[in-house]
């Protein structure tokens, strides 16, 4: 069991991650040119450290299944990226943002890898003000921040609701600098199929080329998968609707460790499920909850005249309206963390005071009239005007919201058809981040020697759950930060190898097993489209897999998993052909792939016998209808091992999580 | 307010196998769809229907689904996302569409985005024209200064903002009867001209990025402002002029 060694270096925390890079071995830069390395991914993580490797001048093979490295899904993420940059003077350090990502993580995250995300959390804003990236600024021309969910300092650097996008095209531009060069190689539309190991190494890829349809080889001396999450299992969730497992989960079948694969993300404010024809949900930014209030109505029949439409929520009286977690939760009130919101959004449903017209009459309103009357009053106030009348006060409050929130505000009419000026957002919660993903060291390498993970796709800073705005802080700090550090420590090792060769016999064989699966899928005399097996699974897993679990439904969805997974190799119809664009046969592929971690999801959940995070047990909660944790049994990460097709046959590994610095509380946010 | 009616609509599609074969329009039913549902679940609806009658699905560029990442595309109706104005495709919502109406749907057209399959086109030509310079040359390493020893006026980082939030979708390039490029390169040479960190290498820049625009086949701008009008972010037309003068005062100061 020497396999899960974390390799977390001794001596203290504060200086763990410096004495660690002060001891490493190097690649010097002479030696780099003579080693290629595969990136899989060009997200926050992948795009950052393809060119940040490129740069020091290795020979970077990039590979995403876009049309362009600009449309990874990381573009997506709105409100901000943390730093302990204490530019607010409010008490922040380095010390605190750890802090509070520990224990926003229910204490099941790493504490020398999160203390490290917090250290370089500081370079990485100065990186990206460095590319040009337009962070939102105050008047005298300094960084200006905002507050996230579970956090008492404003640390949050923004740009506008689009920070995602800007901090993606900062890595992407940086990217586009090194293929002008030549040192990127980059693919855009192509898909990793497999991950190739020559002598228990990984070694390369084989890929699909999207366009022609041709399945290629790639060799290096090492892969690095960003590949992001797995949201994509519940069909319904914020993820971009390619956005898929598979390189995570074909490395897990050639030997690495999938851990904690049951934490998932239910993030509170997304727009609700519409009917059954919806494709995908759509997140609205967390950021909106440090001005939005979220409420339902006190009464049940006021909620009911609200489904119905016969009730505006702008005409419910205050005293008429439950702000839930305020009320709940005075110290963080809106600010929770995403998990405590969300939970408390489907109490508030499940008892009957939902407020969307829909089958399930789920969400909640997040209203922001307080918000803009208050703001509205200070500007007149700087303004100088005396006395202002209602009316000029929610102009000059709108006016200031639509500066801070304009994009997002457009963005919900434009789906909703309400306009969220007048009458108060519907939200509700909806699968958004992964924290469960590839087993890896403190070097980012997972049980495969040569095989690297980073952002999303690894596990190891999240925990159980993952405060706002950490996402993006982690997927930066890895491909920037970390990996082109650890990398070099494994890859010097390798500076004598040579080039890999593609003809062995280990690349024809990978080869050969997805051209097979290749013509089975397209020659099956199924019945049933990809999506018809892809939203059966979603349903088994939003409804029990979801935000509240029981070990009864954790066994039924296991074998229920396990019969949609057998029905789809029996009767899925794949049309098209193998020499071209054939997005059905994409989709093929990585509903394959769902259908096993989905199950295997389901079985990290039963085993897991506490609430934790995202993971809330309904036979583990407080009568209050908490989450409760059980340190002394579950302190560990669950790592999980292949053992071929039968998912109930993957055996567990744990890895002891040690805290020496902080004391493991329960986590209140009374 | 319950009780939704679902539309019955006809859709004239664009078929075309690949870039060596020609195309054609395919017209096709579809019946009950909601309201409620966005342009792209209605093409979803019509892909299941067409697989499970065994024949291949309509190929579309689509990804985050939230208006963001720029990848989906299409031509409907006559007008690059569509017939509401600033969104993408996949924000476009069918409320937009009356019961029994008929919708043409087409790919992106310009010369410069050749057809893969369908409605997918190639638009890495935009990631050849930033290849050429659309990035600060700095070097990756976070030995950089500490983030505030630049400031920015708020003005300028605002303006630099509302540049830079180009989604680099084509709809510009798509929508000019030119087939230019001049929006969306204009709109990231503008992101940097206007803060202090771009100004470096400023001239190289925009010579550099507009000599591989033309080089790859885009044409130029006759401020007509179609583009701006189609342009789901509204990118304003500010940065074509922008650019034209960085451009201009780069060419006459630069020695070869």
């Amino acid at each position: 069991m020497s396999k899960l060694d974390s390799k977390i270096p001794a001596g203290p925390l504060a200086d763990k991650w410096k004495n660690h890079k002060a001891h490493m071995n190097l690649v010097a830069p002479n030696n780099r040119d003579k080693i290629d390395i595969i990136v899989v991914g060009t997200g926050l993580a992948g795009g950052s450290a393809a060119a940040t490797l490129a740069e020091q001048g290795y020979n970077v093979k990039a590979f995403c299944y876009q049309d362009s490295p600009r449309r990874a899904h990381s573009i997506a993420a709105q409100g901000g990226i943390n730093a302990a940059k204490n530019y607010q003077n409010d008490g922040d350090s380095v010390y605190r943002l750890f802090y509070d990502t520990i224990k926003g993580g229910d204490y099941r995250a790493r504490e020398a890898n999160v203390h490290r995300l917090a250290e370089v959390s500081v370079n990485i804003i100065d990186q990206c003000v460095a590319q040009g990236v337009p962070f939102g600024r105050e008047y005298g021309g300094q960084l200006d921040n905002r507050s996230f969910g579970g956090t008492q300092v404003k640390r949050t650097f923004y740009a506008k609701g689009q920070t995602g996008q800007q901090l993606l095209l900062g890595a992407y531009s940086a990217m586009s600098r090194q293929i002008g060069k030549g040192r990127i190689k980059m693919y855009n539309r192509h898909e990793m199929m497999d991950l190739v190991m020559v002598d228990g190494k990984a070694r390369g890829i084989i890929a699909r080329n999207l366009v022609t349809g041709e399945i290629e080889r790639h060799s290096a001396h090492a892969v690095v998968i960003a590949s992001g999450g797995y949201g994509n299992v519940y069909f319904l969730s914020t993820n971009a609707m390619g956005s898929n497992v598979s390189a995570a989960w074909k490395i897990h079948k050639k030997g690495a460790y999938f851990a904690n694969p049951c934490f998932v993300q239910i993030h509170p404010t997304c727009i609700p499920v519409h009917g059954t024809q919806q494709s995908k949900l759509t997140l609205m930014s967390e950021s909106l909850r440090n001005s939005g209030r979220i409420w339902v109505p006190k009464k049940i029949e006021d909620a009911q005249a609200i489904r119905e439409g016969k009730l505006r929520p702008e005409n419910i009286k205050e005293e008429d309206r439950d702000y839930y977690l305020e009320r709940r939760y005075p110290a963080f009130g809106n600010l929770v963390p995403r998990d405590v919101a969300s939970r408390a959004a489907k109490e508030r449903c499940d008892a009957g005071f939902g407020i969307e017209n829909n089958d399930t009459k789920e969400g909640v309103f997040l209203d922001f009239s307080t918000e803009i009357m208050k703001k509205g009053r200070e500007a007149a106030t700087e303004k100088n005007i005396h006395n202002p009348s209602e009316q000029q006060i929610y102009d000059l409050g709108k006016k200031w919201v639509e500066e801070k929130y304009g994009n997002l505000f457009q963005m919900y009419e434009k789906i909703t058809a309400d306009d969220p000026y007048v009458t108060p957002m519907k939200i509700y919660p909806a699968v958004h981040y992964t924290m469960g993903g590839v087993w890896v060291d403190y070097n980012l390498m997972s049980t495969i020697p040569g095989c690297f993970v980073i952002g999303e796709a690894n596990f190891s800073d999240h925990g159980a759950n993952r405060l706002g705005a950490s996402a993006l802080m982690q997927g930066l700090a890895d491909g920037y930060f970390v990996l082109p550090y650890t990398i070099a420590d494994y890859l010097s090792a390798d500076i004598r190898t040579g080039q890999i060769p593609t003809n062995s016999s280990e690349f024809e064989a990978a080869e050969k097993e997805i051209q097979d699966k290749v013509n089975f899928f397209l020659t099956n005399k199924g019945t049933h489209s990809v999506d018809y097996f892809h939203k059966k699974l979603g349903n088994v897993m939003w409804n029990k897999v979801g935000m509240g679990r029981t070990p009864e439904g954790l066994a039924e969805a296991i074998k229920e998993i396990e019969e949609i997974r057998n029905d789809f190799w029996k009767n899925v119809k794949v049309p098209g052909e193998a020499n071209g664009m054939n997005t059905e046969l994409e989709k093929a592929f990585r509903v394959a792939d769902f259908l096993e971690l989905g199950q295997l999801m389901a079985k990290d959940a039963l085993e897991r016998k506490e609430s934790c995070g995202g993971h809330f047990r309904w036979d583990h909660a407080t009568p209050e209808g908490e989450a409760e944790r059980d340190d002394e049994n579950y302190k560990y990460v669950a790592a999980w091992e292949y053992k071929g097709d039968d998912i109930n046959a993957e055996v567990l590994h744990k890895e002891e999580l040690v805290y020496e610095n902080i004391e493991v509380k329960t986590r209140s946010y009374k | 307010m319950s009780a939704k009616k679902g539309l019955n609509l006809t859709l004239k599609i664009w078929r075309q196998k690949n870039n060596k074969s020609k195309g054609q329009f395919e017209t096709y039913k579809i019946s009950d769809v909601s309201t409620d549902s966005s342009f792209l679940e209605m093409l979803d609806m019509l892909n299941e229907q067409l697989v499970n009658n065994g024949s291949e699905p309509v190929a579309f560029d689509h990804d985050c689904r939230e208006g963001i990442c720029g990848m989906c595309s299409l031509y409907i109706n006559g007008r690059a996302h569509g017939p509401d104005t600033g969104i993408t495709t996949c924000q476009l919502h069918m409320r937009m569409f009356k019961d029994g109406e008929t919708i043409t749907i087409e790919p992106w057209r310009s010369a410069a985005f050749p057809v893969i399959k369908d409605l997918v086109v190639d638009r890495s030509a935009f990631d050849r024209i930033m290849a050429a310079g659309g990035f600060v040359s700095v070097n990756t390493s976070g030995n950089t200064l500490d983030a505030n020893a630049i400031p920015v006026p708020k003005e300028d980082a605002d303006k630099a903002m509302d540049a830079a939030a180009c989604i680099g979708c084509g709809a510009c390039v798509a929508t000019c009867k030119n087939g230019s490029a001049m929006l969306f390169v204009g709109a990231k040479v503008s992101q940097f001209a206007l803060l202090p960190q771009g100004r470096v290498e400023a001239k190289r820049r925009v010579l550099n990025m507009v000599k591989q625009m033309d080089e790859e086949g885009f044409g130029n701008c006759s401020n007509i402002g179609a583009c701006e009008i189609e342009c789901p972010k509204g990118i304003s037309l500010e940065n074509i002029a922008r650019m034209n003068r960085e451009f201009l005062a780069a060419k006459f100061t630069t020695v070869d």
